[in-house]
C-alpha cells in the first residue's frame, strides 16, 4: 500500500447533519477514521451517538453532509448502496440475528446474496470466523437457543464473513448481561489487536481507554472534545467531558479494588 | 328393485351404494376449489403484502413515488370490496358479469376458482400485512446493514418468518374454503354441496345424504387442520441442536474422531 493510500481516511464524516422532524441531532460531525484506527464515541444516552453510526452505513439517511469512503463521497462512488454496506460491516446493540436461519447460514446468507460468492467458500469463510469468536461448535443451533453474548458473537461473524474494511458496532454490549459482555468485549479486542478497522460507540470505558486510538465525546449532537484516550479519560479539558467521566470514574476505581 | 331401507342407517347405507361416487366426486371438487382458492389466494395475499409495505424512499423519483401510492391505493380498494362482500354475490357477479359485461363465457369451475382465489388474496393479504410487521424490525435492518435490499431482505429473512406466524391464518382459511366453496352452487359449480342436494332430491331423503355430507365435510376440515398443525411444528424443527464437537452429543459416549484427524496410508 503506497503512503498516500494511508493518508486518506477509510471514512470520513465530513459535516454531518440529522434531523427527525423538527429536532436537530446530530449539528454538524466531522470524524476521520483511517485503516486500523479503532474510534470509541462515548458519550450520554440521547447525545446521538447512535444516529451518528447509523447515518455512516445510511441506515439513516442524513439531513446534510458527506460520508466519504476512501475519499469519495459513498453515495457517488457507490451507485450500488448495499455493496458499500457490505464494505462498512454493523453489529446492532440487540444483535438481530436471523431466527430463521442456523448460526452457519446467518453467517452465509450475505455472502452468498450479496456478494454472490458461492455456497462452498461461503461456509469455509463462515466456519473460519465463527472459529474466530469461538462459536464454531453451534453452527447448527438457532438464534433462539443461544445467550445474548453467543448472539452478539454470530452478529460479529456474521458481519465480518463479508470481509468489512470498518466494523461498525452500536452499543454491543449494552443489551448483555453482566457476566456476558467479557467475552464479547475479549473478541472486540482480539479484532482491534488484528487491525481491524472499528468505530464503536460504547459504554465500556475500560475498553475505550485500553482499546482506542481515537475518543470521542458526543454531547448534544456535537463533538464536545475528541483525543486519544490519555488525552480524554486521565486530562479532559472540557468541563462536560469531566462530568461524564466522573460517573464513570467513581465505578471504575470501584472495580479495580 | 329391492325392498326400500326402513331405518336412517339402513337409508345411509343405502344412499352411499348409490350416491358414494356422485358425493365422493363432489368432495374432490370441493377439496380441488378449497386447495387451490387457497394456494393462489396465499401468493395474492403474499404480493399485495409485499407491496403494501414497500417502505417510501425519499431518494426516489416523484414519479415511482407516485406510482407506488397508487399501486397502494389500488391494493386497498381490492382488498376492502373482497373482505366486505359475501363469497356467494361475488360469485354470481363474477360469473353472469363476465357474460353480460364482456361475452366471457367462463366455464361455472373457473369462475369458481377465480372467485375462492380473489377472494381468499384479500384476506390473505390483511394476514400477510400483519405477518410482516410481526417480524421485529431489526431484522430487517441487519439484513439491510449486511447489503440486501428489501426484495432480499424480504425473501430471505422476513417472508420465511411471516408466512410461520400467519400459517394458523392460512390453515383457518383453507378450513372456511372447504366449507364455504358450497355457495358455488348458485352458479352450479358441482361441489360436494351441490351433489348432495341433487342425490337428496331423488329419494325426498334430505337428512340422511345431509348427514353423510356433514361426516365427509368434517374428515376434510379435520385432516386439514392437523395437516397445517404439522406442518408449523414441521416449520419449528427441534428445539435441541446438535454441537459439532461436544463428546457429550452423542449419547454412546463414542466419538467419531473429526475426517481430518485420521492418518493417511504410507505417512
Amino acid at each position: 500500500m503506497t503512503t498516500d493510500e494511508n493518508n486518506i481516511p477509510v471514512l470520513s464524516v465530513q459535516g454531518l447533519h440529522k434531523s427527525f422532524g423538527d429536532r436537530e441531532i446530530l449539528k454538524g460531525i466531522n470524524v476521520d477514521v483511517y485503516k486500523g484506527d479503532v474510534v470509541c464515541i462515548i458519550g450520554t444516552s440521547g447525545s446521538g451517538k447512535s444516529t451518528l453510526i447509523r447515518c455512516v452505513n445510511f441506515l439513516e439517511e442524513p439531513t446534510s453532509g458527506i460520508i466519504a469512503y476512501h475519499g469519495e463521497d459513498a453515495k457517488k462512488a457507490f451507485k450500488n448502496l448495499p455493496l458499500y454496506r457490505a464494505k462498512v460491516g454493523m453489529v446492532f446493540q440487540q444483535f438481530n440475528l436471523f431466527n430463521n436461519m442456523t448460526v452457519l447460514e446467518n453467517c452465509m446468507v450475505g455472502q452468498t446474496k450479496v456478494l454472490k460468492i458461492d455456497e462452498k467458500t461461503a461456509k469455509e469463510t463462515a466456519l473460519e470466523n465463527l472459529k474466530h469468536v469461538g462459536m464454531d461448535d453451534y453452527i447448527n443451533a438457532k438464534p433462539k437457543q443461544l445467550s445474548g453474548g453467543q448472539k452478539q458473537r454470530v452478529a460479529i461473524a456474521r458481519a465480518l464473513a463479508l470481509k468489512p474494511e470498518v466494523l461498525l458496532m452500536d452499543e454491543p454490549t449494552s443489551a448483555l448481561d453482566p457476566e456476558m459482555v467479557g467475552e464479547v468485549l475479549k473478541v472486540m479486542k482480539t479484532l482491534a489487536d488484528e487491525g481491524l478497522t472499528m468505530v464503536v460507540v460504547t459504554h465500556e470505558m475500560a475498553f475505550a481507554k485500553d482499546v482506542a486510538s481515537q475518543v470521542i465525546f458526543l454531547d448534544q449532537g456535537v463533538i464536545a472534545e475528541a483525543g486519544t484516550p490519555d488525552e480524554i479519560f486521565n486530562h479532559p479539558t472540557k468541563k462536560r467531558t469531566q462530568d461524564f467521566l466522573s460517573r464513570f470514574n467513581v465505578l471504575a476505581h470501584s472495580n479495580q479494588d | 328393485m329391492s325392498a326400500m331401507p326402513t331405518t336412517f342407517f339402513g337409508w345411509v347405507y343405502f344412499l352411499l351404494q348409490e350416491y358414494g361416487v356422485v358425493l365422493f366426486k363432489g368432495a374432490v371438487v370441493t377439496l380441488l376449489l378449497a386447495i387451490v382458492g387457497t394456494l393462489i389466494g396465499c401468493v395474492i395475499g403474499l404480493i399485495v403484502g409485499i407491496i403494501e409495505t414497500i417502505p417510501e424512499d425519499r431518494n426516489a423519483s416523484a414519479f415511482s413515488r407516485a406510482l407506488l401510492k397508487c399501486e397502494k391505493r389500488v391494493l386497498d380498494a381490492y382488498v376492502e370490496v373482497f373482505r366486505g362482500t359475501p363469497m356467494i354475490v361475488q360469485a354470481m357477479v363474477v360469473f353472469y358479469g363476465a357474460m353480460s359485461l364482456f361475452g366471457i363465457d367462463m366455464s361455472p369451475l373457473f369462475a369458481g376458482f377465480l372467485v375462492v382465489s380473489i377472494n381468499t388474496g384479500a384476506y390473505m393479504a390483511e394476514s400477510m400485512r400483519g405477518g410482516i410487521d410481526s417480524v421485529d424490525p431489526g431484522q430487517k435492518e441487519a439484513a439491510i446493514a449486511i447489503g440486501m435490499d428489501h426484495f432480499q431482505a424480504m425473501q430471505c429473512v422476513i417472508l420465511p418468518q411471516a408466512v410461520r406466524n400467519i400459517l394458523p391464518q392460512i390453515g383457518n382459511n383453507l378450513i372456511i374454503n372447504i366449507k364455504d366453496t358450497s355457495v358455488l352452487n348458485v352458479i352450479s359449480v358441482t361441489e360436494l354441496y351441490f351433489a348432495s342436494k341433487s342425490a337428496a332430491g331423488v329419494y325426498y331423503k334430505y337428512f340422511e345424504i345431509f348427514f353423510i355430507t356433514c361426516v365427509i365435510y368434517f374428515i376434510m376440515t379435520f385432516t386439514a387442520s392437523r395437516l397445517i398443525r404439522w406442518w408449523e411444528s414441521k416449520i419449528d424443527g427441534p428445539d435441541a441442536y446438535v454441537l459439532v464437537h461436544d463428546p457429550l452429543a452423542d449419547p454412546t459416549g463414542i466419538v467419531a474422531p473429526p475426517i481430518t484427524a485420521i492418518p493417511k496410508k504410507g505417512q
